[in-house]
């Protein structure tokens, strides 16, 4: 199972999702870590930026590759990659950034 | 209401610039966030699924003109727009940054308001009847006394690291419209046979993962050793209650552990320690200073019926219909209390928008109101309305879509924020509102119901407070899908019960199909003027569970 | 580890012995089992004694002998576990204790002025934590609205001593 890393941006609380070193506020721009190996790397690597006070909390998630698409397998991601369901007109969805 | 003097408004202020610095050093990076945790928690910040949430305190549920107008402008300035009332009398706004919460912070302590513990291992925000000062049969305004556990209970240096969060409310009269039993202490205000007012104290109460009704551990405490009182409880729950384990460490646990008889015991044998010491003996002074700002306003002689009130209604079936759906009996005549629902049909339950912050403070000066009460189902209240202002409030109401004629009803529904917002949800919640309201739109469906509390909670937390609805649904993840248990028979007033889990949960698209069969059911085998809560009783689960699980 | 006494740095006259280490010349502070165990040879010792208690000992478990005990430790395993709180204001006020009472452990500067308000009056702290931070950490907010071991005037006395008598 493929994962992605993800954290909150400790100034502001975003949502923000790793790329090679970055935190970017898409998840349609994230890292793919289709090995585990990577993955935990990346996930010793985010330590870094705990240290520095950039995020809070970084985890790993699973997702799928769904007809070119990369979507998070929990309910959970797919919303915190979006916004509330029930307020289209809040959080990334409204703001267009590629979820 | 209450208002600061000298010395809580140096306080607040204080606390303000402590949080401020506390903020610093997690940016320095001398807190590590296991560290700045507990602290922000301490002032009401949570981390959640999308952003921060800043849960601010609304004691007792009370807010002046003032206040609304100010929260409106925090939401503006430092968030989306909007904020969120809780089942707790709170206000949640859910995206401020955490570089601007002591700013936020510093304009709410300008208005007498704060988010001082209401989060956290420590003595939370203290809820009371939202019919205070109001209602026909109060002993006495349950505020006096929740205004003085507040102070007692601020930055107490024994009692912030507690085991675990700690809930209290206060009731001053025989209805329970503050959920007592569900409390980890309850107050309810009483009369001896001598006619003095005392309190009775309950403890235990709680609902999250194991639900429990409080048990009586004081029967008549006096007013001048209530606080004495108090502190026992406090100190016998923070010396014995457990640590190892998060899910077992309220006072709910410990009192069932221990058995009632045995911590009346514990907590009578610390009180008479403490009297003796004289140093929690209230001071009347102190009494009576906080008791002033709690007198009624000066109510004006007014025949109970109301000539214009009746002229008008009769003439607008609307106010006709919310005056009898959302209007409640006051102990001055030509008054009412009036329920301002925040469940509009399809809305999210308990959000209110700056518009509508801003068009209530307004609406509150102009025809003189100096209060608007939070209920902790998530609705507002304006407890002292001349009946003769009542057709020009609903016409302000109304436009500023707060004129839902719910209260009580079975689409005015409790829902925590669920998935959507919080980051321990395993469901969502509001979606399942939004979707039974519209399903039961028609006011006259909803008036043949009747009274119907649905609770829903989107995970075992209960925040919803699923355990007390007559209809309960708690949200649940069954790999990876939502699903709903439904619940039923709970009641969080003076009758208080645990409802109990009809079957089998339901997919997120047969939950409103199964709530409708269970109230089609209700309304099939109903004795006449009997409420859904009184039936489930009389007929028990199985007629329910057959309807409900035959079309499953 | 530095000790703050009474609001400032002091070297430290105790050892903390561990079970089965022997016992320093001079000043020793041990856990409650040992105490317990070799009560009465340590009670005989002419040197100043204190003992550690874990945030699951109450200080009740001492029994008369506290008042024996020049100092006592209260442990913070875990900076959430707030028992020591109250045993600190057992201490206090339901024994009566006078001697050091003195905070150990995994604890936060921001607990530094309950911990004064209950009792505690010394304070094992980490290595660069100056006596600026110390005094800032008490002084950050003015006044208390309760009661505690410390017998503190509370804003509530303050605001009685502040209205005018009745007949003034």
């Amino acid at each position: 199972m493929a994962q992605m890393l993800t954290a909150n941006r400790l100034r502001d609380g975003a949502v923000v999702y790793w790329r090679a070193g970055a935190w970017l506020t898409g998840l349609a721009d994230a890292e793919l870590l289709p090995e585990p190996a990577g993955a935990d790397a990346a996930l010793a690597a985010a330590d870094e930026s705990v240290r520095d006070r950039v995020v809070v909390n970084p985890y790993l998630f699973d997702v799928r590759e769904d007809a070119g698409t990369v979507r998070p397998v929990k309910e959970r991601e797919v919303i915190r990659a979006a916004g509330p369901t029930v307020r289209l007109d809040l959080g990334k969805q409204a703001n267009h950034v590629q979820v | 209401m209450y208002r600061y003097d000298e010395f809580d408004a140096r306080f607040v202020a204080e606390r303000v610039e402590q949080f401020r610095y506390q903020v610093e050093r997690r940016l320095s990076g001398e807190l590590t966030e296991d560290e700045f945790k507990p602290l922000r928690l301490m002032n009401g910040l949570y981390l959640q699924l999308h952003a921060y949430m800043l849960r601010i305190a609304v004691p007792y549920g009370t807010l002046s003109a003032r206040q609304l107008r100010t929260l409106a402008h925090i939401a503006r300035r430092y968030d989306k727009g909007y904020g969120h009332f809780t089942t707790r009398q709170n206000i949640q706004f859910n995206w401020p940054k955490l570089v601007d919460v002591p700013d936020i912070l510093a304009e709410l302590a300008t208005v007498e308001m704060h988010a001082l513990q209401t989060s956290g291992n420590c003595i939370r925000n203290v809820t009371a009847d939202h019919f205070a000062g109001a209602a026909e049969d109060e002993i006495e305004d349950p505020r006096i006394i929740a205004e003085i556990v507040r102070q007692w209970s601020t930055l107490h240096p024994e009692f912030s690291y507690l085991p675990r969060k700690f809930k209290i409310a206060v009731s001053g009269t025989e209805a329970d419209r503050a959920a007592l039993r569900f409390h980890d202490v309850a107050i309810q205000i009483v009369r001896n046979g001598d006619g003095e007012v005392g309190y009775r104290v309950y403890a235990g109460g709680g609902m999250g993962r194991t639900p429990y009704i409080s048990h009586v551990v004081g029967d008549f405490v006096a007013r001048s050793d209530i606080l004495a009182f108090l502190e026992a409880v406090m100190r016998v729950y923070n010396q014995s209650g457990r640590r190892d384990n998060i899910y077992k460490a309220r006072i709910k646990i410990l009192v069932s552990a221990l058995g009632p008889e045995e911590m009346r015991r514990q907590v009578a044998h610390e009180f008479d320690e403490i009297r003796s010491t004289g140093t929690l003996q209230l001071p009347q002074e102190e009494i009576d200073r906080i008791a002033a700002y709690f007198e009624p306003p000066d109510f004006e002689q007014q025949y109970d019926v109301c000539d214009i009130f009746e002229t008008a209604r009769a003439d607008d079936p609307e106010l006709r219909a919310w005056s009898e759906i959302n209007l409640a009996r006051h102990r001055a005549s030509g008054y009412a209390i009036a329920t301002i629902s925040l469940k509009p049909i399809g809305g999210v339950p308990g959000d209110c928008s700056h518009e509508q912050l801003d068009g209530l403070a307004a609406l509150m000066d102009d025809f003189q109101l100096a209060e608007i009460r939070v209920s902790h189902e998530q609705n507002l209240v304006l407890p002292h309305v001349r009946k003769r202002d009542l057709p020009a409030i609903f016409t302000r109401l109304r436009a500023l879509g707060l004129a839902t004629p719910n209260a009580g009803l079975i689409t005015d529904i409790i829902a925590c924020p669920g998935l959507d917002y919080c980051d321990l949800a395993n469901a969502r919640a509001i979606p399942i509102a939004q979707r039974i309201s519209e399903r039961f739109a028609t006011i006259a469906r909803q008036r043949d119901i009747g009274e119907l509390k649905i609770k829903i909670s989107g995970c075992i937390n209960a925040c919803g407070h699923h355990h007390a609805g007559h209809i309960g649904i708690l949200g649940v993840d069954k790999k990876g899908v939502e699903y709903y248990q439904l619940i039923l028979g709970g009641s969080g007033a003076e009758d208080a019960s645990i409802g109990e889990i009809l079957g089998p949960a339901f997919g997120e698209h047969e939950i409103v199909d199964a709530v409708e069969g269970v109230v089609e059911l209700y309304l099939e085998r109903r004795q006449p003027g009997e409420r859904f809560l009184d039936a489930y009783r009389r007929l028990g689960p199985e007629p329910f569970k057959e309807r409900v699980y035959a079309a499953h | 580890m530095p000790l703050i006494k009474n609001g400032a740095f002091v070297e430290d006259p105790y050892a903390i012995v561990t079970d089965d280490a022997p016992m320093p010349a001079n000043g020793a502070i041990v856990s409650l089992a040992r105490f317990r165990r070799d009560r009465e040879s340590l009670l005989a010792r002419n040197t100043p004694l204190g003992v550690k208690l874990a945030s699951s000992e109450p200080p009740d478990a001492l029994g008369e002998d506290v008042q024996r005990l020049s100092v006592v430790a209260l442990e913070f395993p875990k900076f959430r576990d707030g028992r020591g709180f109250s045993w600190a204001r057992m201490l206090r006020t339901r024994l009566g204790y006078e001697g050091e009472i003195r905070a150990v452990g995994d604890y936060l500067y921001d607990q530094i002025a309950f911990m004064h308000r209950v009792g505690i009056d010394a304070f094992q702290v980490r290595e660069n934590f100056t006596l600026a931070e110390f005094r800032r950490a008490l002084d950050e907010i003015t006044d208390v609205y309760q009661a505690s071991a410390d017998g503190r005037k509370t804003i509530w006395q303050l605001r009685a001593q502040a209205l005018p008598k009745p007949g003034a």
